[in-house]
């Protein structure tokens, strides 16, 4: 297998480049804006722009909003179907696939068209409601993600005696909820919140037709105007996808400690 | 395909009749999954529906194959056939170098290390998409990138005057590859650690060489996985629209860009021919996404 081992090498080694050339560039480019001397003057007007920061604050709270309605429509679900109805399983799983097979322009292009000023839920007729829209797509987006965390996460308790246990000391589903089953599988809904929040912070399409002031189109704009802030912003992009990457990572260390105590 | 069809009829069969009966004897069963089904029919597949049926109707309402057959006009169709160039050719590469650099980091005896740092990386480049990747490839490939410029002054090679421009369908490719392989690393690595050792020691023991091992053990068992992830790879890229609108403006007519610029500004003059291209791409993402799952359904019966 001495062959087998250098060919390795030589696909690791290529696949590096492929994947590090880019990154470097972008670093180097990001630091060129002073003529003649490396510099970090396109990231200090980046970071001092306002817009960047009312965009950014914006797409946060869009985040946040995303992810407490994914967790109040999913979990719920999930814990439902492993409670009381296994049966309509698949039927569940193939909906949260949708958004993987209906790309998101079209669902935006569907609320556009559903939910404008004329229609009996005009969604679009206030900034509010448009906002709320954008939460929703948002949702829709983070659905099949959301799904597959939570659901990982209660194959690991014993869902059922859980339930039994708490409604025998008198729970009702409310307490049973928030207090027995969402803290066992708090660690799965954090890993499902990091990556909803990966995807929602640079999104550009339903942000940009339903022309909120989020950070993807204002990033768009400023690579349609600029020369280095753009390769800034694409290092900044970079590193909030590693840094919820990586805390997803660390989440995923203590998850197995939960999941060993079924009693 | 017999036997899945048959699963499928089955499994509609068992949960169809139960939910009839307890949903007379007890409403309460449903509501858990009430807000989820809400949810789900209003803003995922009420507003997807509206657009298929409003890609058969007139602007009187009246029931139409007009607008599908107005996609033929060829703008249109060009549109559609660089998107499927795009997708198809990212998919591709995509797949095939994941592929590799997955059967490299589990089979080909490199250090632990490099296996997990190998993961995490495809973790975050999978998710590295948008605006921002083209941001990243503008400052390799673009005119004063990195790349173009070492490529350039150190080896004398000036891809822009050998017909290489990055707002291109092979600048779009190369692109879109960079969140195309990662994916195929995550998705296809369980499917390579799945193969199992006492295969490979059976089929030594039967005296079968490396060569046979993998060309009778290894790549049928891989084959659906692989086949399936590929059709996922595409429709990833078929539907992806901030990468190539950031790299290239419009200057690059794929299909999400048109339906963009159509949604924003009715560039076709006909609203209905919009629904009929959101038809159009519901269509070829949707028939990707059966065959994939019918490859993952033949994949799974190895690989549990």
């Amino acid at each position: 297998m001495k062959s087998g081992r250098f060919w390795a090498w030589v696909v690791f080694a290529l696949g590096a480049a492929y994947f590090f050339i880019p990154l470097i560039a972008t670093v180097e480019f990001s630091m060129r804006m002073r003529r003649g001397a490396y510099s970090f003057d396109a990231y200090q007007i980046v970071l001092g722009d306002e817009r960047f920061q009312a965009t950014f604050m914006y797409s946060v709270v869009a985040a946040i909003f995303t992810i407490i309605l994914g967790v109040l429509i999913v979990v719920p679900a999930a814990y439902w179907i492993r409670l009381r109805l296994p049966q309509i399983r698949p039927v569940v799983e193939f909906i949260t696939l949708l958004p993987l097979v209906i790309p998101a322009i079209v669902i935006v292009f569907g609320y556009i068209r559903m939910y404008g000023s004329n229609s009996p839920l005009p969604f679009l007729a206030s900034d509010t409601g448009t906002n709320a829209l954008l939460v929703i797509g948002y949702a829709t987006l983070a659905l099949p993600y959301m799904y597959r965390a939570v659901d990982t996460g209660l194959r690991t308790i014993d869902v059922r005696t859980l339930t039994e246990a708490a409604q025998i000391l008198g729970a009702g589903w409310g307490t049973i909820i928030t207090r027995v089953i969402l803290p066992n599988v708090l660690i799965a809904v954090l890993s499902g919140a990091f990556l909803t929040f990966a995807i929602v912070i640079g999104e550009f399409t339903m942000a940009s037709l339903l022309n909120r002031p989020a950070f993807g189109p204002y990033l768009q704009n400023i690579g349609a105007n600029r020369a280095y802030e753009p390769a800034a912003l694409a290092i900044i992009a970079f590193a909030i996808t590693w840094g919820c990457m990586s805390l997803i990572q660390i989440l995923s260390r203590f998850a197995p400690k939960s999941a060993n105590r079924p009693n | 395909m017999t036997d899945l069809s048959l699963s499928n009829q089955a499994i509609a069969g068992k949960t169809a009749p139960p939910a009839e009966a307890r949903r007379l004897r007890l409403p309460t069963q449903w509501l858990g999954v009430t807000p989820f089904f809400v949810f789900a029919i209003m803003f995922l597949i009420l507003p997807t529906l509206y657009l298929m049926l409003g890609a058969f109707q007139n602007d009187a309402g009246e029931f139409t194959f007009e607008n599908i057959a107005a996609l033929a006009q060829p703008s249109i169709v060009a549109a559609y056939w660089i998107s499927i160039k795009v997708s198809l050719a990212s998919a591709l590469i995509g797949a095939f170098a994941g592929l590799a650099i997955a059967i490299a980091i589990v089979r080909g005896g490199l250090p632990d290390w490099i296996r997990s740092a190998t993961l995490t990386f495809s973790g975050v480049a999978s998710n590295f998409a948008g605006v921002p990747l083209a941001f990243a490839f503008l400052a390799t490939l673009g005119r004063l990138g990195l790349a173009t410029v070492i490529l350039n002054t150190v080896f004398g090679l000036n891809i822009y005057a050998h017909g290489f421009n990055i707002l291109s369908f092979w600048g779009l490719t190369l692109t879109y590859v960079y969140f195309q392989i990662p994916l195929m690393v995550v998705i296809i690595t369980p499917a390579i650690d799945g193969l199992k050792k006492e295969w490979g020691e059976a089929a030594a023991t039967l005296g079968a060489t490396t060569a046979q091992y993998w060309r009778m053990v290894v790549i049928p068992v891989i084959w659906p996985s692989f086949l399936g992830t590929v059709i996922l790879l595409f429709a990833n890229a078929f539907g992806a629209i901030a990468t190539a609108y950031a790299l290239t403006g419009s200057s690059l007519n794929i299909v999400p860009i048109l339906l963009y610029a159509q949604i924003r500004g009715d560039v076709l003059h006909n609203a209905h021919l919009g629904y009929a291209i959101a038809f159009g791409m519901i269509v070829i993402t949707g028939l990707a996404n059966v065959f994939y799952i019918w490859f993952r359904t033949r994949s799974e019966r190895w690989l549990k």
